[in-house]
């Protein structure tokens, strides 16, 4: 189950021809894809990919009655490599995933997709996530749409064109025979907007029906002689075909006047275009809907670059700047290529002005633009005020807030447990992965030295044999189940196996793919109507030939993780040993949990609930709890003791009774002050009846105690 | 950088917190912008916040011009061009102005006064919050109007949630220009929880007419005798000791009749003269060694907690802050992990020592201490068996940790005693050192092992004020006690 639900949002993908649609970035995507009568859908999740990923599986039932089929593939590889169903079928095909990471994923297959060519339209939408948000922030798609030679749409940010980008992209993907990147920004994703619709279309030919009468052509394949054809394909047919494809349906656009008396202009990629807008009104250049007092040409399509567009933009001006995020700066280098072949004078102005790393937000932008301005049109050029932060005094009162567990998170405790190992066998060089699990590397576990990328926590300790004998030291490899089955099980675990590694890998197995949202996965323990799942890791561990695999099925039990990986440390056993910490995602079952309970409440019957809480008078503040835990619901408050100046732990209401705290208390040998609140409602009679003796008997012995205490007091 | 606003738009930054609703809001504010002829998009960068970080949400509303013309918007908010933020907690209304979207003469700022600590603030071995009052301040200035409360304290009165009192203060602070009745429709619109957020509404919509407000704060009040003894001892404070010393006397002397009794307190005062004797206006040394003697002699032991853990008070206290109902049965377990170390400590001096000092006897007994235990103090068993235990106060003179804390205690006075007529500074920076002295095991341990560090290392060669403070300093900077070490080295 997935932490966001769309069910009702995938209704509005029914609205038909000229009904006006609003919703999110995500939902648009989707419904320009049945528009364009797409017959098979794929992907893996993650931001800001992850939604459409639940928007597509909470529309199966749509998509299965237009034929459409889908997929949530094993990896982003899977994904590129469904696309083969488009080389020698007339299928129009979509698969999407997070950029630049998961493009990283699919290359193999995206380079042989792109080798070979496409006959159906092949649309790749990448979230691309450059910037905020991001997990490698200076990387770009736009190097693997050059390498590989696909085509690269980044529309402008607004859902009429981005709807308008992805059917023509389908188109363009025809005409060229070459698949389509659709960058679809990181907050374009989520952004709320509105469009006319139009009906949707049942794919003409289904991919059951593909299927049941196969098409072989060998000149498809990247095997000698064809491999050879296909290169000469791409530069002589493919690339000709989708300039002229980009150029005759003006899938670029043109804003301004054509030409200014002081002979400038600006370039844009499509996705900046809006900044570009906002920061041209601020300085009086464009209006808010963009009547602007400047040419610019907007680029659509980001790759190819189309030579005559540019050539014509360029013809009689000085200077023209070029708005692109990211770096190497290709758009950059091309434009200078294509004004010396067409033999004209323009100054190209960048990276020399702009920023070269970072995002170009307006206000980026705006700087930019009026250096640019001062430098070529000082007339036009605005004065900027000077800017006036917050003082550094006042500033570093704001504290970080890195990205933490969630409450309860069952996570929490292994990393608890690794930390008291720690003190006993000393640091150990950790491994860590991609996931949730890898907010142990922030404060307060402040566990891991290296991440290599999803599923390769295993593969990157794989270097790390530790020697023989006395001192000697096994490292940690940290693992997800997400990880585990987008390639872990063989990059990692296989390969510790074959190459008779002797490290330790901990699999924290909670149920989901828990960072990107909670989507099912091959080991989930949910029931899902379309998927199969409950494929135990250890089973799929012991098979590639695992010995030491040891399981446990509650990961707040911290004294029995701590021995067992004390245990995996020490042991004179060779070969890799493999922990299965099992629990599932707190978030998930919370979420189910809650409303089962509020129903039983509301029916009277008996509910139990648990949390913890801290004694204030016996806490002394050092907050060692805290920093074994960094719980979001264990927190401070001020210390009620007049004398007493550090604040105190406190339990806050949000606390889900996960028992970590009390376990921490017990396995570190902590302080008295943690309780554990069991809460009985709707309590039956005999209990009524038992709690109403001792209570009474209770209550006794502290009124006779408190006289005592009166009696002493000041 | 302030600009000219748009007459025809206005954009929103949403400041909040992963479970806080900032989507939720943001959507309420583009639906009521739509429900009154408005366009509106709203962006946000979803997938952060949700793990404990923080998110901003923009949402942007423009005004159709008629021209049937779609208006070109932004997906971000850029500094000096925001009309409206909404912050869900005091350190986020910090962050809208360190990011500078909150501009004076422009900005309307609705942001929440309660802390929401962050794990910095809270890992830190003593007290590592930020100054909240620096960043009110800021508001104040770098605001057209800053409209500022206790939005937790909202959300608890109105048995809400957060998103709906910033939705509510956003309406009262009257910064959009759209109906009160709108925003209302909206909440209802959405069908989902609609009375309670409706409640939150109108708390949030009546705290944004209220001038700024901080979270109340619990107020100590100054204990007043109510036994002979207890008037005896107040009144010895009065004639003896220095004004500013007064207030953390009456407070130690009454925790120290409440710990041990009214002689306890006596030797309190006794010592607490002897320091008070060398001091100087304004005699902070005094007012300080009142508060530090004072937690130092009521030291935590085993008696101490069991005798806090057993009060009626205390349950009373659990059922108020679990929010237990009346009808529902509460029951309590105590994480308590008693080490050999500290049985042998509760015995009279001379047997627990003779316990501690023979290898046979802790191997023998120790193994009887190795596991925390779940003690429920509701249940009668454990109820019983700890209030034996906090019976043995009496008892408590001769126990050995009583004999190992009051040589510590002397030891420390002394010191305190002999500095203070060569520099009141250092003395009293000697006097907070009991500060590191906290806690109980191995972090009890800690503390007291880096004190004594920082004492042996002034009586081997006096060190000023400033350098026992920062050494002190240290000492709190982590539990590995890393960068202390390094510094007593260097």
């Amino acid at each position: 189950m997935a932490e966001r639900s769309f069910k009702k949002e995938v209704t509005k993908l029914t609205a038909g021809e000229g009904e006006t649609f609003t919703g999110e970035g995500i939902l648009a995507v989707t419904k320009a894809l049945l528009q364009s009568g797409v017959a098979y859908v794929g992907g893996y999740q993650g931001s800001p990919i992850s939604h459409l990923m639940d928007v597509f599986a909470d529309a199966n039932d749509l998509l299965e009655s237009l034929g459409v089929h889908f997929e949530a593939s094993a990896s982003e590889a899977t994904a590129a490599a469904m696309l083969a169903a488009s080389v020698n079928y007339p299928l129009r095909g979509a698969v999407a995933w997070k950029s630049v990471v998961g493009t990283n994923v699919a290359s193999d297959a995206l380079s042989n997709v792109a080798s070979g060519g496409v006959t159906g339209g092949a649309l790749i939408i990448v979230g691309e996530d450059y910037g905020e948000g991001s997990s490698i922030m200076q990387e770009r798609t736009h190097a693997f749409a050059m390498k590989s030679q696909m085509w690269l749409i980044d529309p402008r940010p607004n859902l009429p064109s981005i709807v308008d980008s992805v059917e023509q992209a389908f188109r363009l993907s025809e005409a060229s025979n070459t698949p389509v990147m659709l960058q679809l920004r990181v907050r374009s994703c989520h952004m709320t907007g509105s469009f006319v619709a139009k009906d949707n279309v049942r794919p003409p030919l289904t991919v059951g029906e593909a299927a049941a009468h196969p098409v072989r052509d060998t000149d498809r394949i990247v095997l000698p002689p064809a491999n050879f054809l296909h290169e000469v394909e791409k530069i002589e047919k493919r690339w000709p075909a989708g300039i002229a494809y980009v150029r005759d349906n003006k899938l670029n656009e043109w804003f301004g006047p054509e030409e200014t008396g002081e002979g400038i202009g600006l370039i844009v990629q499509g996705g900046l275009y809006n900044n570009l807008n906002r920061a041209m009104e601020l300085i009086g250049l464009a209006d808010a809907y963009g009547e602007s007092k400047l040419p610019i040409y907007c680029m659509n399509v980001a790759y190819p670059v189309i030579p005559e567009e540019v050539a014509e933009f360029c013809r009689n001006k000085k200077a023209v700047l070029i708005l692109e995020e990211g770096q190497p700066e290709f758009i950059e280098h091309e434009l200078n290529t294509l004004v010396r072949r067409a033999g004209l004078d323009t100054r190209i102005v960048g990276k020399d002005t702009m920023p070269r790393s970072g995002e170009y937000t307006a206000e980026v932008i705006r700087k930019g633009l009026a250096k640019f301005l001062a430098d070529h049109a000082p007339a036009l050029a605005p004065e900027l005020e000077a800017a006036n932060p917050l003082p550094a005094p006042v500033a570093k009162e704001i504290p970080q807030r890195p990205a933490g567990f969630c409450t309860g998170c069952p996570e929490r405790p292994i990393f608890t447990a690794m930390k008291l190992v720690e003190r006993e066998l000393g640091p150990t060089h950790v491994s860590a992965d991609i996931g949730c699990h890898l907010f142990s590397i922030l404060p307060p576990f402040n566990i891991g030295n290296t991440t290599m990328g999803y599923g390769l926590g295993a593969a990157g300790a794989s270097a790390f044999k530790p020697k023989e004998g006395e001192g000697s030291k096994r490292s940690i490899a940290i693992m997800g189940d997400g990880g585990f089955w987008h390639n872990g099980l063989t990059s990692g675990i296989g390969n510790a196996v074959f190459n008779k590694d002797d490290g330790v890998t901990i699999i924290i197995d909670n149920g989901y793919s828990a960072a990107t949202g909670g989507q099912d996965i091959l080991s989930s323990r949910a029931d899902n109507k379309n998927r199969v799942t409950r494929n135990l890791i250890t089973k799929a561990v012991r098979g590639v030939g695992a010995k030491w695999v040891r399981e446990t099925t509650r990961t707040y039990d911290v004294p029995k993780m701590r021995d067992m990986l004390r245990e995996a440390l020490t042991t004179p056993e060779k070969g890799p040993k493999v922990i299965v910490a099992q629990s599932e995602c707190m978030l998930n079952l919370q979420r189910r949990d809650k409303k089962v309970k509020a129903a039983a409440l509301k029916a009277g019957e008996r509910v139990v609930r648990e949390r913890f809480g801290v004694d204030a008078d016996t806490c002394t503040g050092d907050h060692s709890c805290i920093r074994l835990s960094g719980c979001p619901s264990l927190t401070i408050k001020p210390n009620p003791d007049p004398l007493r100046q550090d604040p105190v732990a406190h339990v806050e209401n949000s606390c889900v009774g996960c028992g970590l705290c009390g376990e921490v208390s017990h396995a570190a040998v902590l302080c008295p002050s943690f309780y554990r609140a069991h809460i009985v409602a709707n309590p039956g009679k005999l209990e009524r009846f038992k709690a109403k003796i001792s209570g009474a008997i209770i209550a006794r012995w502290q009124a006779s105690a408190e006289r005592e205490r009166v009696a002493r007091a000041f | 950088m302030t600009t000219a606003p748009n007459q025809n738009r206005l954009t929103i930054a949403i400041l909040a917190l992963g479970g806080q609703g900032g989507g939720v809001l943001a959507d309420w504010i583009q639906e009521v912008a739509r429900a009154e002829g408005w366009m509106a998009q709203g962006t946000s960068v979803p997938g952060v916040a949700q793990r404990t970080g923080s998110t901003v949400y923009y949402v942007e509303l423009a005004k159709p011009d008629g021209s049937g013309r779609l208006p070109v918007m932004a997906q971000m908010p850029m500094p000096g061009d925001v009309d409206v933020v909404v912050a869900s907690e005091l350190m986020e209304t910090g962050r809208a102005l360190l990011r500078g979207f909150s501009t004076a003469h422009r900005t309307t700022l609705v942001g929440s006064t309660h802390r929401i600590y962050a794990i910095g603030e809270k890992q830190a071995m003593g007290d590592g919050r930020g100054n909240g009052e620096k960043i009110i301040e800021a508001a104040h200035q770098r605001s057209k109007r800053f409209v500022g409360f206790d939005m937790e304290a909202a959300t608890e009165r109105s048995g809400s949630v957060i998103s709906a009192i910033m939705f509510g203060a956003l309406a009262g602070s009257g910064a959009l220009p759209f109906p009160t009745e709108t925003f209302r429709k909206a909440i209802e619109h959405s069908g989902i929880a609609v009375k309670s957020n409706l409640n939150g509404f109108q708390e949030g919509f009546d705290q944004a007419q209220a001038p700024v407000a901080m979270p109340v704060e619990d107020v100590h009040e100054v204990p007043v005798p109510t036994t002979v003894r207890g008037r005896e001892l107040a009144a010895r404070i009065t004639a003896a000791l220095p004004v500013p010393a007064h207030v953390n006397a009456l407070h130690g002397v009454a925790r120290l009749m409440d710990y041990q009794d009214g002689d306890y307190a006596a030797l309190y005062l006794d010592r607490l003269e002897t320091v008070a004797a060398l001091d100087a206006a304004p005699f902070e040394m005094t007012a300080e060694t009142a508060r530090h003697l004072a937690l130092w002699m009521g030291y935590e032991d085993t008696i101490r907690v069991a005798d806090l853990k057993t009060r009626g008070s205390r349950i009373a206290r659990v059922r108020g802050e679990v929010k237990a109902q009346d009808d529902q049965i509460l029951s309590i377990t105590e994480f308590m992990h008693p080490r050999l170390q500290e049985v042998c400590e509760t015995l009279p001096a001379g047997i627990g020592r003779k316990i501690l000092g023979s290898n046979r006897m802790t191997d023998l007994l120790g193994r009887f201490f190795t596991q925390g235990r779940h003690v429920e103090t509701t249940g009668l068993r454990w109820f019983l068996a700890l209030r034996a235990l906090a019976k043995m106060r009496g008892m408590r003179p001769r126990s050995l940790r009583y004999v190992e804390e009051q040589e510590r205690i002397e030891g420390w006075l002394e010191l305190v005693r002999s500095q203070a007529p060569l520099d009141l500074g250092v003395a009293l920076e000697l006097v907070k050192c009991q500060r590191l002295i906290k806690g109980y095991g191995d972090t009890f341990e800690r503390g007291l092992a880096n004190y004594e560090r920082i004492v042996a290392e002034h009586r081997r060669s006096p060190r000023g004020a400033g350098e026992i403070r920062r050494l002190r300093d240290l000492a709190l900077a982590d539990d590995k006690s890393v960068a202390f070490v390094e510094a007593l080295a260097g």
